[in-house]
């Protein structure tokens, strides 16, 4: 993923790719361009002048220079300029920020560390961006409980850094972990590798204060598991910063685990490490994690990292079962004897903790590891039944060979997530041809009864395929939702929902 | 599912848009087990009935909202699968659907999560009549609004719900509970916090106060033994084991709320574990002494009330503690207890999916200001 830089203070922001290009699926649909709404350079720089009075001057960018940092996220084929960054120091910079652009009708985006790879994070040209990742107290932990509540700008991996010391962890695990906040993972409804078992973050987000997109602040779910009344909680996490912005989140955490049981097994086909996944659900083993990755994938992880995958196979499972030491050992025979008769042909099992962190070095590196195989590629990110993964992943192979362009497979098999990485040259026109063949494997992922999105969000990059997968009675009630909500359209305008001029009132300055 | 219940199926949602549209009112009741939230039940889901999809393979089931658990717990069970969060008042009937618009989760809620996280989609009818589909039919999905999440403990109030996706789990192949006796509320509650924070994956922790703890361990059958002596030694003290049918009858009886006594009334209240001393000597001060459980590891609380001053009593505790509740069984004034969170933001939702009021609630519980 992104090389990320360290500023002096030891802050973390996400840079954008420089050896290598990383992009995600770029629809820019010239349509959804035209109905942008334009913002008013006056109603801008009255807002800038109130924000100005409003903030000490180290908090509001401004200047080129400063803005061209925040012009882009994970999806680096999209670029916007913002007119300002708020680098917001407390919850009341935030509401008071948001409190103006509602009153000038400026739209305004929240960020993070800026990891998003479909574009969620992207500025709204001209619009004001709220920079969250000095937000990042930990408001309260409470062990025994097994609740945390902290700012939007923690970074995820902090949250299990914390919790550490009391045996506790926070389950959710995207591959960005190390820099990706949790106001981020709230915004986009973040997976990683155990959401069969664990599910994703809004599984584990029970409460959250946020402010509004015009500004009102509210509270939402409870300080425990269990709650009454609608789940709004649950209903604002994956919302894409549509509904405003998190200043709170209660998370749920979980009593760390105390056994691992780490496999890595090298089969002749992908065919079969698929099969063996099927077999391995068959017989009621519910394993933490089942990770599979293709030639190419492997290729790439191995000059990255030398993780030790096998150099002949053709498809590479890990699988890993997690709980109380008894019930792995009593589960182990049973996933060796599955494994065994799956026709795998080399297995190796994580002895330790170094072995095991070293199977996994490779899988949550391959991402960015394929930069080391090809210029620039695309990330992309959809969901088919589990009992399809074979056919889908013969039918993304007869695509990359149909488009002339080389696709590595690395795939959480255990939720039919699937993430093809397309590579391809656009010094040598091919990224036309990358973005086509990428829709038409989201096109296949809604044929087949999936999601265009297991875990990017759909962002900016998968806004005209949303419609694909709603029919247009949901995809209207989604918009009456949202209007509801934010009656001008300000937060994260053209996210998600593409902007339909005249239903954003007050989005045309006058 | 046959062409023919497939038709029938369409007929019935049909027949529930209808109503909507004809209004004034709909409350909707599904098997009507918590009589508290049915009472004035104006449309039945009972012609909703059926499995429309299965695919043991995939961890997946659809089903019309009026299918009863029972019957799916059932066919889960044929295929070695079940629903981990033990929906409560299956034997007595409760639907798939009022256990998703009531919010509930049994005992077993406390290893994997509750209805709010294994229900994976939904189809509603919303208050102009519109049938909206929302969340999807795979495991993994983050494309759109989460209206699974919504319909959860919504109590009907943003629709109706006509078909719900369900995700499911592997059953453990073994289940065993030890039965600790405690020394008092203090040491109960203590139990809790030191057991749900252990890495000993419990199936279930519910606190029986004041001295009867419960700890069922689930998984294979090689491992339990172990890991029910390591819970024995963890707790300490005296304590039975249940194996097998009297293990598996003593939850049955848990998820039936077989404990509540004739005649009381019953709600559930949302607690963190750490508020449960605080809550629990609250409704002493109030003289609520009735039958109470705090289960899975003291997040909810069940509080039986014996008459109508113990109702209001509890309403009354609910507002000092700034907490929420939910009237179950008997029949209160209104079914929301309590403070509830969130109001400003239900309210925006409530215009769009219910514009005309169709699916209101009778009046009750404070809308916290914030």
């Amino acid at each position: 993923m992104n090389p990320m830089r360290r500023t002096a203070k030891g802050r973390i922001l996400a840079a954008c790719a420089r050896h290598h290009l990383v992009v995600t699926l770029p629809i820019a649909s010239p349509e959804v361009a035209r109905t942008d709404p334009p913002l008013g350079a006056m109603t801008v720089e009255r807002l800038i002048r109130e924000l100005d009075r409003l903030l000490a001057p180290e908090r509001l960018l401004t200047n080129a220079a400063a803005l061209a940092t925040f012009e882009s996220d994970g999806l680096t084929a999209f670029k916007a300029r913002p007119s300002a960054v708020v680098l917001a120091q407390t919850q009341d910079d935030v509401v008071r920020t948001v409190q103006l652009c509602y009153e000038h009708d400026v739209p305004f985006v929240a960020r993070g560390s800026g990891t998003s790879l479909s574009g969620g994070s992207l500025p709204i040209p001209g619009g004001i961006v709220i920079a969250l990742n000095r937000l990042d107290r930990v408001v309260s932990l409470d062990p025994p409980a097994r609740l945390c509540v902290v700012e939007p700008g923690v970074l995820n991996a902090q949250v299990s850094r914390i919790a550490a010391p009391h045996g506790l962890y926070y389950a959710p695990d995207p591959s960005s972990g190390a820099v990706c906040t949790i106001g981020g993972n709230v915004a986009f409804n973040s997976g990683g590798a155990h959401c069969l078992k664990y599910g994703m973050t809004a599984n584990h987000v029970l409460g959250l204060k946020v402010v509004l997109p015009d500004g009102e602040m509210t509270e939402l779910g409870s300080d425990g598991l269990e709650s009454v009344g609608p789940d709004l909680t649950g209903f604002f996490v994956g919302s894409e910063g549509l509904f405003g912005i998190a200043l709170e989140v209660t998370l749920r955490l979980l009593p760390k685990v105390e056994t691992y049981g780490t496999v890595m097994a090298a089969y002749r086909s992908l065919a079969e490490a698929g099969d063996a996944v099927a077999r391995i659900v068959a017989d009621g083993l519910l394993p933490g994690a089942m990770e599979i990755m293709d030639r190419l994938a492997m290729d790439a992880a191995e000059a990255a990292v030398h993780a030790g995958y096998p150099a002949d196979a053709e498809g590479l499972l890990i699988v890993e079962l997690e709980g109380p030491r008894e019930e792995v050992a009593a589960e182990h025979p049973r996933l060796m004897q599955l494994i065994e008769a799956s026709g795998a042909y080399s297995v190796r099992v994580a002895d330790d903790e170094v072995e095991r962190a070293t199977i996994w070095k490779g899988r949550k590196g391959a991402f960015s590891a394929v930069g080391r195989l090809s210029p620039e590629y695309l990330v992309q990110d959809g969901v088919v039944p589990r009992g399809r993964l074979g056919e889908a992943l013969e039918r993304i192979g007869e695509l990359g060979r149909h488009y002339g362009l080389r696709i590595a497979n690395v795939f959480h098999a255990g939720d039919g997530n699937l993430h093809p990485l397309i590579l391809f040259d656009s010094t040598r026109g091919e990224l036309g041809r990358a973005e086509e063949l990428a829709g038409e494997i989201l096109r296949m992922c809604i044929a087949m009864g999936g999601s265009i999105t297991g875990e990017h969000g759909v962002g900016m990059e998968k806004r005209a395929y949303l419609r694909e997968q709603f029919h247009e009675a949901d995809m209207d009630v989604m918009t009456r939702v949202r209007d509801a909500i934010d009656t001008k359209q300000l937060a994260n305008r053209g996210k998600m929902l593409q902007v339909v001029a005249s239903a954003a009132p007050g989005s045309v300055a006058s | 599912m046959t062409p023919s219940a497939a038709v029938a199926a369409v007929a019935a949602v049909d027949a529930v848009r209808d109503a909507v549209v004809a209004g004034p009112f709909v409350h909707v009741a599904g098997g009507a087990t918590k009589g508290a939230l049915a009472d004035s039940a104006t449309l039945t889901t009972s012609s909703l009935v059926g499995v429309l999809e299965y695919d043991p393979l995939e961890f997946t089931f659809t089903a019309l909202a009026g299918t009863p658990v029972r019957e799916v717990d059932a066919l889960l069970a044929r295929h070695g699968q079940y629903l981990p969060f033990d929906p409560p008042w299956a034997e007595a009937g409760a639907t798939l659907g009022g256990t998703v618009a009531s919010g509930l989760s049994g005992p077993g809620r406390f290893r994997y999560g509750g209805v709010r996280d294994f229900l994976l989609g939904v189809r509603f009818v919303s208050g102009d009549g519109a049938v909206v589909t929302g969340g999807g039919k795979v495991v993994k999905n983050a494309a759109g609004f989460d209206f699974p999440k919504l319909m959860v403990g919504s109590l009907g109030r943003f629709g109706v719900l006509v078909e719900v996706t369900f995700k499911v789990f592997p059953r453990p192949r073994a289940h065993a509970t030890l039965e600790f006796t405690v020394d008092g509320l203090r040491a109960g509650v203590e139990a809790l916090h030191a057991l749900a924070t252990a890495s000993l994956e419990l199936a279930c922790l519910e606190y029986d106060p004041p001295g009867r703890l419960l700890v069922r361990v689930a998984g294979s059958a090689e491992g339990l033994a172990g890991r029910l002596e390591r819970v024995r030694a963890k707790q300490g003290g005296a304590c039975t084991a249940h194996h097998d049918q009297d293990d598996a009858a003593l939850w049955r009886s848990e998820r039936e709320f077989e404990w509540v006594p004739a005649g009381y009334a019953l709600a559930k209240v949302a607690l963190s574990p750490t508020s449960v001393l605080e809550f629990d000597g609250e409704l002493a001060r109030q003289g609520l002494f009735g039958p109470r459980r705090y289960g899975v590891g003291g997040n909810v609380g069940y509080v039986t009330c014996a008459d109508e001053r113990e109702r209001r009593a509890l309403d009354g505790v609910l507002r000092t503690l700034g907490r929420a509740g939910l009237a179950l069984t008997s029949s209160w004034d209104a079914p929301l207890l309590g403070v509830h969170r969130g109001g400003a933001f239900q309210e925006r939702i409530r215009s769009v999916l219910d514009p005309g009021g169709t699916f209101a609630l009778r009046a009750g519980g404070v809308v916290d200001a914030a």
